[in-house]
């Protein structure tokens, strides 16, 4: 004979015991997605059903938009043809200088046995929405997996870099801004060639961190991309300094910048196709894992 | 005092279809509503405490977890941030349902707002613990939005129950 008392009504586990399991799943995901980002096929499953629900949330935005576009008469849209081509025209002209130069640049290279630099070459990407987490800066974009979007790639737009691929998805990819507070971009002041790191502080802004408290950087110097991170193709306009507080007080100086491509807007980026990896000099082949291991790490930083 | 709560309207039993479309259509909504960075409310949350507290039979933990699964994925957040949070919304909404359905929706409103503050709370416990910082305090806005939509809320979700099922002159309900 069993000793159980019948229960009275048909019921699950007891609400307490339930908490526990569903907050111990909960936390078992939150630690193996932060710290080993082992959940990537998880996400890219649940992204499926998202995905399509997010483009139907999204319609009667984009309809409202397609629609003021439409009725907002020929001529506009004439004038705005006609301004394009304008501007196409005196576009040209500058681009077949700038092609003659780049050829110039190219022979005087060689004659001087320097490394050719790479043309550059993307794919164009529209932004579909601003994700939803107030703790980090990040777009997802119209382009993925299928598209040939691969992690790592450098984003831009007119203006300058804009960011990052992070996370691909089958016909989506999240793009991490540089304005991210986990985001580091090497760079270098245009002015005078020094060479740091930028890193994003989440708040739109951008901090150029560890410069001495001497270092010969101004209010309004314009930071390009140094290239040294064999992700984002040297000389590409990233930011400009806005302040330099030169506190002696303090061991670095604090460098604040705002980023020069239009950030937070909507609109069309540009994925650029990577680089061929770089070949090291036979001097430094010897020291080839310090590489990878710099690079994981580097990739580890950006991609969290 | 009597023990029978204020509303003398007696509700037709609750249709599991319709607490899913009113789930799907705040999920819709909590996309649609992606960019908006500030005051952003959180729909999902909203109507899961609503359910929690009127049909903890229907909607609990195992839906929270789900929905917060979701809202991991769509949000691009740390996965299971969400989920926690629903998690723990739905856990406290239920154990407290029979004391709030006790109230007017008005003083409902004011007892849910701490639960409504139970899911940014918690995620921004989680973020930080990661190494995130502090969003800003419009972080923790949107409950109070959500405990100001209670009233329309309540009526809206529970229209489709207001109906009867057949309707007679002759009966008052």
């Amino acid at each position: 004979m069993s000793d159980e008392v019948p229960s009275f009504f048909k019921r699950g586990p007891a609400p307490l015991a339930r908490l526990c399991f569903y907050v111990t799943l909960s936390l078992a995901l939150i630690i193996v997605d932060a710290r080993f980002r082992a959940l990537e096929f998880l996400r890219n499953s649940v992204f499926l059903i998202t995905h399509p629900l997010q483009q139907l949330a999204l319609a009667p935005a984009s309809l409202y938009k397609n629609a003021s576009v439409y009725f907002s008469g020929l001529t506009r849209v004439q004038e705005e043809n006609a301004q394009l081509k304008r501007a196409q025209l005196e576009n040209e002209v500058q681009l077949l200088r700038v092609r003659q130069v780049e050829i110039e640049n190219e022979r005087l290279r060689k004659l001087l046995d320097m490394k050719i630099l790479k043309k550059t070459s993307g794919q164009v990407a529209r932004v579909l929405y601003a994700a939803r987490d107030p703790f980090s800066r990040r777009l997802i974009v119209d382009k993925g997996q299928f598209d040939g979007i691969s992690q790592g790639r450098a984003v831009i737009d007119y203006d300058g870099v804009v960011g990052q691929v992070t996370r691909v998805f089958q016909r989506a990819s999240e793009i991490t801004l540089i304005t991210d507070k986990n985001h580091a971009v090497p760079v270098q002041v245009l002015r005078n060639g020094l060479r740091s790191v930028l890193f994003g502080l989440g708040n739109g802004q951008l901090e150029l961190r560890l410069m001495p408290v001497n270092a010969d950087i101004q209010s309004g110097d314009q930071l390009v991309t140094s290239g040294l991170d064999g992700i984002f193709p040297a000389g590409m306009p990233v930011a400009r300094v806005v302040r330099v507080d030169n506190d002696a007080s303090y061991v670095f100086a604090r460098i604040y910048c705002l980023p020069q491509a239009g950030i937070e807007n909507f609109g069309e980026l540009m994925i650029l196709d990577p680089d061929a990896p770089v070949v090291l000099p036979n001097e430094l082949a010897g020291a080839k894992p310090v590489n990878p291991v710099n690079r994981d790490r580097r990739k580890r930083l950006v991609r969290e | 005092m009597s023990l029978t709560p204020p509303s003398s309207r007696i509700l037709s039993p609750v249709r599991p279809g319709v607490i899913l479309f009113s789930l799907l259509i705040m999920f819709l909504l909590n996309l649609m509503f992606s960019g908006v960075r500030r005051w952003s409310l959180d729909w999902v949350a909203l109507a899961l405490i609503f359910w929690s507290i009127r049909e903890p039979h229907y909607i609990g933990m195992g839906a929270a977890f789900i929905l917060g699964t979701l809202m991991d994925v769509a949000g691009a957040s740390l996965m299971g941030q969400h989920a926690m949070a629903y998690v723990l919304a739905s856990y406290a909404a239920s154990a407290f349902s029979r004391r709030i359905l006790r109230f007017s929706l008005k003083w409902q409103a004011i007892q849910i707002l701490p639960l409504l503050q139970i899911v940014p709370l918690i995620q921004f416990c989680i973020r930080f613990a990661f190494g995130a910082d502090f969003p800003g305090f419009d972080y923790f806005i949107g409950p109070f939005i959500g405990a100001a939509l209670w009233r329309p809320l309540a009526y809206i979700l529970l229209w489709p129950q207001y109906q009867p099922v057949e309707r007679d002159e002759n009966r008052p309900v």
